[in-house]
């Protein structure tokens, strides 16, 4: 699986954080950073939350 | 279970859908809507579908996300008018009948009209695709625009409208918009944010007759003031879609008429759960029954519903921290929590004068919501401490230190 962020989309609501804190992290200039955009087998449920969660749409989870 | 029909083809039922495939439900699932569209998001429909920025087809979902594997049936354009939970059927409007194993309920909420402008072209709410497409056009000839509500719908029609270089009036009945969801302090600075950009308002005033020949043309209030006015976009709020359900034998509040659930969104009847704005629930072991009519409430109740319907009674309760965001000109504006109940709201970084700030709502000195502007990554931190009902002083230590 491989992440993808369009952060023309992204507004930084944060919700992914949330969901998969190992995966996304919002910092303190206000900018969504993806720690990891290929994530382990066990975190791929936590990437789907996030996606589905995300306000915008912003993140697509791509097939490998 | 086999047949899964879920009735609402919004927010809410897509995501049921998504975890009922999810959860490895293989049987058949129907998505039936009245709306004539596929599954589409709703809050740019005030913002940037509005304002021109973005074409339709990026609202829907399907163009978002991969919905092939779903293989849902979608039955839309046609709305569900009734229900026997004796043969365990929906029937549609257009008569045909529609049976099931297991029913999610996600009709949503329809807007309230302004029955003074019953009848006259030129008057709108905006709730679907449609409406906002029809407003979009209609602010092409350059209308006199007024708005009657200002809550969150109300206030981004004005803003969108003020981007496009549109006069805009705003009659609202409270005296400050947005009164009961923000509180009167953060209140005046939206207040203030569109006075700003020359938003003309009426607060505290009730329309009391609309006037025109076929269309809108004038408004008049209670304190005998008359506004002229090509084009009226009514948001007054909205009530929930069970029309359909009455008399059915599920369970609905007296008072409103909400879908009544417990606290895993089960209804009365078995085999019948709900989700979104339909919804009334206790939440987080309170046992007074709340609608969350927001975005992110009906993705979780989505996936919980559908998850209840797999799962049964044993299902964990769901609950839920209200979030909802605004855009308006250069804010976004975030809030989680309960602002109701509380009786302190403090701004511990910003100020509610400038673009980016951060207020803090609290009770007995314990944190109970957030509202914040322009500043995403202090709203997460005070998130979570709502998540922990952190003590008010350890809420403002967290912002002190930075």
């Amino acid at each position: 699986m491989k992440i993808v962020v369009d952060f023309d989309l992204c507004q930084s609501h944060g919700l992914c954080t949330e969901a998969a804190p190992e995966l996304f992290e919002l910092r303190d200039d206000g900018f969504l950073y993806v720690l990891s955009d290929t994530p382990a087998p066990e975190l791929e449920r936590k990437a789907e939350k996030a996606a589905l969660e995300c306000p915008v749409g912003a993140i697509t989870l791509k097939d490998e | 279970m086999q047949r899964v029909v879920i009735v609402g083809a919004s927010l809410a039922g897509l995501r049921a859908a998504q975890a009922l495939r999810k959860r490895s439900f293989a049987g058949s699932i129907t998505l039936i809507g009245e709306e004539p569209h596929a599954p589409y998001d709703r809050p740019p429909l005030s913002k940037q579908l509005l304002s021109g920025e973005w074409p339709a087809e990026k609202l829907f979902f399907h163009n978002r996300e991969k919905h092939d594997a779903l293989e849902l049936e979608q039955r839309v354009g046609v709305a569900a008018r009734s229900l026997s939970v004796s043969t365990n059927e929906v029937e549609l409007a257009n008569g045909e009948r529609v049976p099931y194993d297991g029913l999610i309920i996600a009709t949503g909420a329809r807007t309230r009209q302004l029955a003074a402008a019953k009848d006259l072209a030129g008057v709108y709410c905006l709730r679907t695709l449609d409406d906002a497409l029809a407003i979009r056009a209609a602010l092409e000839h350059k209308p006199r625009v007024v708005v009657v509500g200002a809550g969150f719908i109300g206030l981004e029609v004005a803003a969108s409208c003020r981007k496009l270089g549109l006069a805009v009036t705003v009659v609202e009945p409270q005296t400050l918009p947005l009164l009961g969801p923000l509180g009167a302090a953060a209140a005046r600075s939206v207040h203030e944010l569109h006075r700003g950009h020359s938003v003309e308002f009426h607060l505290g005033r009730a329309v009391t007759a609309v006037q025109g020949t076929g269309r809108v043309e004038r408004l008049l209030l209670d304190d005998g003031s008359a506004l002229d006015c090509d084009l009226l976009v009514v948001g007054i709020g909205v009530d929930p879609e069970t029309r359909w359900l009455a008399g059915s034998g599920v369970a609905l509040e007296a008072r409103g008429g909400g879908v009544i659930c417990d606290s895993t969104l089960a209804t009365n009847v078995p085999n019948i759960v709900a989700a979104g704005d339909v919804v009334r629930w206790p939440n987080a072991g309170n046992s007074e029954r709340v609608s969350v009519p927001h975005w992110s409430n009906a993705v979780e109740q989505g996936q919980a519903a559908a998850t209840r319907l797999l799962e049964g009674p044993s299902t964990a309760p769901f609950t839920h921290m209200p979030y909802f965001w605004s855009d308006q000109y250069d804010r976004k504006l975030q809030s989680a929590g309960s602002v109701r109940g509380s009786d302190v709201f403090e701004v511990v970084q910003g100020s509610l004068e400038a673009a980016s700030f951060v207020g803090l709502y609290s009770r007995d000195d314990r944190l109970t919501g957030v509202l914040s502007s322009n500043a995403p990554a202090a709203f997460l931190r005070a998130r979570k401490l709502i998540a922990q009902t952190a003590p008010l002083s350890e809420a403002r230590a967290a912002f002190a230190i930075r």
